[in-house]
């Protein structure tokens, strides 16, 4: 019987943990790029998409990282997907982002 | 696609499994309940998840479950309601 | 943009929910706090949304708090033609109470707990959650130990939320597993009748709306 990462219900599980989390910038950020890229009205996907996209993490990943680590992901292959941006502008980018981070 | 189930109904969740994006939760696959609410028609989530278009809307329903008809077990008055597509159930009789 | 937000009164229902940011997150992982600026960047480049988009978008949500939730609560406590018609219809009647919009937001449903029936309301999917008038989810919420469990025990659940219900009420687990979400109408504690509708917002929480817990004072 398949069981998809994402689909809980029922699972075995450990306690439930209470703290509650400061939302971060990267958080805000990530949440607010998702629902203006799913936007009913003018988004280029849907939030359905969303669903999809981060529900195929493979099962590692979807549990090690962090909810909007999860999403991040997601935007990430939507984004290609639709032809928003490029597998290698997005590998440039993140390059040019690494390379800023390391000066020589 | 019109409402074929009216509240009372009973219902069976198909006991289908797929590899592709579905909101009809596995725990409730094959389980019988009863059609609480009738809500309006939604896009084909299985559809919006790959950037088709949805159509035809389907019917949407919440369904009752008794917990023991979900777990095999009773926990008291117990009743677990999700919210499944039309093309998910099927009549129970 | 951390300190531009605050809340007139109210301030029980955010009790437990503390969501100014103050920081970047420490457990967030180069990658991805990297992947976020990467795409952030260059999708401002293309001009498929502009740095004001986002801002707004963050400054939207971030007035989605509990307290919204609470307002529709204690009114509903109070005016029982208002609960009708927010049990029958909830958005037209949340938007005319708290003078917001929420055409683009999904269905929303109200439902009503009361001292022979507790709702609680999850997400086994993913995180589908009232936005529209509780904000954000909190973290345990979205967690897969709340999402597997609440649906297979939910009295061991409430438990660990404190909370303990007479075993003659009756749990209803509303799992949002499609395009409808929902909000829980919190039993109205015992002797509030004295209490203005903004005393009473006072004692709302989110958890209670929630369901997992239930308010100080609710009588079974």
């Amino acid at each position: 019987m398949t069981h998809a990462v994402h689909d809980l219900g029922g699972q075995p599980a450990g306690p439930i943990e209470f703290a509650e989390h400061e939302r971060t910038f990267f958080d805000q950020r990530v949440d607010a790029m998702m629902r203006i890229l799913a936007h009913p009205e003018h988004g280029h996907y849907t939030v359905d998409a969303m669903r999809r996209a981060v529900e195929s993490l493979p099962e590692n990943q979807y549990f090690e990282l962090g909810y909007y680590e999860r999403w991040v992901r997601a935007i990430k292959q939507l984004v290609v997907e639709k032809g928003l941006l490029s597998e290698d502008e997005l590998n440039c980018k993140l390059a040019a982002l690494r390379s800023e981070q390391r000066p020589a | 696609m019109k409402p074929v189930f009216v509240t009372g109904d009973k219902v069976k969740v198909r006991a289908a499994e797929v590899a592709t994006h579905c909101r009809t939760p596995h725990y409730l696959r094959g389980k019988r309940g009863i059609v609480a609410r009738v809500f309006g028609a939604y896009p084909n989530p299985e559809q919006l998840a790959y950037h088709r278009l949805g159509v035809p809307y389907l019917p949407l329903y919440q369904i009752e479950f008794d917990f023991k008809e979900v777990w095999g077990k009773a926990a008291g008055a117990t009743v677990i309601t999700a919210d499944i597509y039309q093309h998910w159930l099927e009549r129970d009789n | 943009m951390s300190g531009d937000h605050h809340h007139p009164h109210g301030d029980k229902a955010h009790d437990h929910d503390s969501h100014a940011p103050v920081s970047e997150a420490h457990d967030i992982s180069s990658e991805s706090a990297l992947l976020e600026r990467a795409l952030r960047e260059l999708l401002i480049e293309k001009n498929i949304f502009t740095a004001g988009d986002l801002r707004r978008q963050i400054e939207l949500t971030e007035s989605r708090t509990p307290e919204l939730g609470a307002k529709v609560v204690a009114r509903a406590w109070t005016d029982a033609q208002y609960k009708a018609r927010l049990l029958a219809d909830a958005k037209p009647a949340i938007e005319n109470l708290l003078g917001i919009d929420l055409n683009l937001t999904p269905e929303l449903t109200v439902v009503e707990n009361t001292a022979a029936r507790h709702h609680v309301i999850c997400c086994t999917l993913c995180s589908c959650y009232p936005r529209a008038v509780l904000g954000i989810p909190p973290a345990w919420y979205k967690s897969p130990e709340y999402r597997a469990r609440v649906v297979r025990e939910p009295r061991e659940v409430l438990a660990e939320f404190g909370t303990q219900l007479p075993d003659d009420v009756e749990i209803r687990v509303v799992d949002s597993t499609a395009d409808m979400r929902y909000m829980v109408l919190p039993l109205r504690p015992r002797d509030t009748g004295h209490l203005s509708e903004q005393e009473l917002i006072a004692l709302i929480t989110r958890d209670s709306m929630i369901g997992v817990s239930v308010l100080a004072g609710s009588q079974y």
